[in-house]
């Protein structure tokens, strides 16, 4: 037999046992029917908000208040999202929000990762005890933090004279406080999956310590930071106790305290720009995510297999 | 170009030591091979060469400067790791460069030490591929190009075979030779196996338990090991090692094994072992090779004995005959035609030219 034969007939075998392999698909498929079931439960679950956004974005505040079918537009109409564009306070908390997310990834990244590859590799005294540190630090909430951070506002004014309520940037100092220690966490993680001898070829190769983070970890644990950095920039984009608590002029507000700042006056919900300004507002999020996740699932199935 | 030396060299992690001082010349140029059971230190030792542990007592030298807190990169050694340790985000050229860019090598340097390395190591058209599109032969070679083309004083391997399946493994020993009979550094090569071990070494180091057994050419340790380790360690199948007493009658040495077999002991040996004639806890030591299936003429030092064939293994050129001696499982390397079954009664001889007296409490070969 040559091997193309001896490759046919080992093909061929497991016809024989027809019932088993009938059995596996059969198990298979029910397996399958079960996943798309809970996959479209999911869907349904998570995408009706946005959805219902959506069309009532599309519509005028006539057609809001009137009785008709909420889940279709009878007259779509742009002009809430216009109305938002136009807006320079809609644009001011937009930019507000993009300043300070932007500085927040950069601080956090700056912190993290070196952080992360201290505590990941040079055992030093404590070191474990601080990893474990950082983790319990995450684990506080923020509706604990933010009276105690009051305290700590009215101290740095009295005694340093610096006002740091009511300015957008104080954002991009206490935001880190909820970035730092989960980005660390998780890039501790992952640093420590990179094989110890990978650090010990550079020590020989004559590489310097930041060398070996700069040159071998950042590229190797990309996923890890891009995973980081998404969570990062996700966390400042979105969180809402802190901007309302420390800030409150027009100027000042980001995104989230700002819509529901200028868009809700009293009891007047202007609901349709409310649902544009929001949608709008997911977007960048949104971009990130989808740009970023190619990046990602390249960089996870690189480092899957033995190196 | 250099050696290396190492003067009671200790080890310990935290309490527990790991090695227990050892003494090691290295001369330049030369191929050492580290061999030993796991634990047996040998890892320990090349990383402290390596810098990549610290030294908790005795001194390294390596081109004759003492090298115990230099970093790493300032040693001047390159090293394989058991693993590759190729870095999975450079292609081959790159992880190749990688340490020469470091030092800021010019470009057309780089390019013409890379090229001609990979030349050696037969990689050039992989310069282009990254670590994961390789197999795993391929990546063993991107390692020791990496290593070769620093021009090290000293190459340092960690058992960088063993991840390699076994026909592999023979063809890359055979390569690693040829490249130190190429570029001639002095090479520190850490392996547990000891067929590797022989093949590729100028001088073996046995270790066992943190200490240096012996030190010697291959040769010489298969044929005058000095202690039991190494006689038992060195050579397979391995040596026959069975408990025996000592008897002299009429100024003649005999071995006993049991009620049943003893064995002369030739003339030219009897004045090396007769003070030890009645002494308790001796051993005796004989490799397979020297047990046959019973030849005539029978030659002077060569003695028959009487066995019952346990399991027999042909392997072609010769066949392997498992017998029971005092409960110890013993074997043979026969002719084919001799055609010995298992379960039958046999006649065997023992080649007592080549035995060994081993003392089983100092584990000494007398």
């Amino acid at each position: 037999m040559n091997p193309a034969e001896i490759q046919a007939a080992v093909l061929e075998a497991p016809s024989a046992g027809k019932a088993k392999t009938g059995s596996t698909r059969r198990d298979r498929k029910r397996a399958l029917y079960w996943s798309y079931f809970f996959l479209v439960l999911f869907v349904v679950f998570f995408l009706t908000p946005p959805i219902y956004m959506m069309i009532t974005s599309l519509k005028s505040s006539a057609e809001i208040g009137a009785i008709t079918n909420p889940w279709w537009v009878y007259a779509p109409t742009l002009e809430n999202y216009w109305a938002l564009l136009g807006s320079e306070q809609y644009l001011t908390f937009f930019k507000n929000s993009a300043i300070v997310s932007v500085v927040v990834v950069i601080i956090t990244m700056l912190i993290s990762i070196p952080a992360a590859f201290a505590l990941a590799r040079m055992k030093f005294w404590g070191s474990a005890a601080l990893g474990m540190g950082v983790f319990l630090t995450y684990l506080i909430p923020e509706t604990l933090l933010f009276i105690p951070l009051f305290k700590i506002f009215a101290w740095v004014q009295e005694t340093l004279g610096i006002e740091v309520m009511n300015h957008y940037w104080v954002l991009m100092v206490i935001y880190p406080t909820l970035t730092v220690p989960f980005c660390t966490w998780i890039m501790i993680g992952y640093f420590a999956s990179i094989p110890k001898e990978l650090d010990e070829a550079a020590l020989i190769d004559g590489a310097s310590y930041l060398q070996i983070l700069t040159k071998i970890f950042i590229p190797v644990a990309l996923p890890g930071i891009i995973a980081a950095t998404i969570f990062a920039f996700t966390v400042s984009w979105a969180d809402f106790l802190y901007p309302m608590a420390f800030t409150t002029s027009a100027d000042q507000l980001v995104l989230p305290a700002g819509i529901v700042t200028i868009l809700i006056r009293g009891d007047v919900y202007a609901w349709g720009q409310i649902m544009a300004g929001c949608l709008l507002g997911a977007l960048p999020p949104l971009l990130i995510y989808a740009f970023l996740m190619d990046y990602y699932i390249a960089g996870l199935t690189a480092g899957a297999t033995k190196g | 170009m250099a050696q290396v030396n190492l003067h009671k060299v200790v080890k310990h992690y935290d309490e527990t030591p790991a090695v227990r001082g050892i003494d090691l010349d290295i001369a330049d140029k030369e191929f050492v091979v580290l061999v030993g059971p796991s634990g047996c230190g040998k890892t320990t030792t090349l990383r402290m060469i390596a810098g990549l542990e610290d030294i908790t007592g005795g001194e390294i030298r390596i081109g004759g400067d003492v090298v115990n807190d230099m970093p790493p990169k300032d040693r001047d050694i390159a090293m394989v790791f058991q693993n590759y340790a190729l870095y999975p985000h450079m292609t081959v050229h790159e992880n190749m460069s990688f340490g020469l860019r470091l030092k800021k090598v010019p470009r057309d340097e780089i390019d013409r030490r890379v090229g001609s390395v990979a030349d050696i190591l037969g990689i050039r058209e992989l310069l282009a591929r990254k670590p994961k599109q390789l197999s795993g032969g391929q990546r063993q070679r991107v390692a020791m190009g990496r290593a070769i083309v620093r021009h090290p004083k000293v190459f340092l391997f960690d058992e960088p075979l063993s991840n390699l399946d076994a026909k592999l493994r023979v063809h890359m020993r055979t390569e690693i030779k040829k490249v130190h009979q190429k570029v001639r550094t002095t090479t520190v090569y850490v392996t547990h196996d000891q067929v590797e071990a022989m093949t590729l070494a100028d001088r073996v180091v046995v270790m066992n338990g943190g200490r240096i057994e012996q030190v010697g050419s291959p040769n010489d340790l298969y044929h005058s090991p000095a202690t039991q380790f190494v006689a038992g360690f060195i050579g397979s199948p391995a040596m026959n090692m069975v408990s025996c007493g000592l008897e002299e009658t009429a100024g003649a040495l005999r071995v006993r094994i049991n009620a049943d077999t003893a064995f002369p002991v030739p003339a030219e040996r009897t004045a090396r072992y007769r003070a030890y004639a009645g002494k308790p806890n001796l051993v005796f030591g004989l490799r397979p090779e020297h047990v046959t299936e019973l030849r005539s003429p029978v030659a002077p030092g060569q003695c028959p004995f009487e066995i019952t064939v346990d399991v027999i293994e042909p392997l072609g050129i010769e066949t392997l005959v498992f017998f029971s001696l005092n409960g110890i499982e013993t074997c043979a390397r026969t002719n084919p035609l001799a055609n010995l079954q298992p379960g039958k009664r046999a006649q065997l001889m023992a080649d007592l030219r080549y035995m060994h007296l081993m003392d089983g409490e100092s584990g000494r070969v007398l």
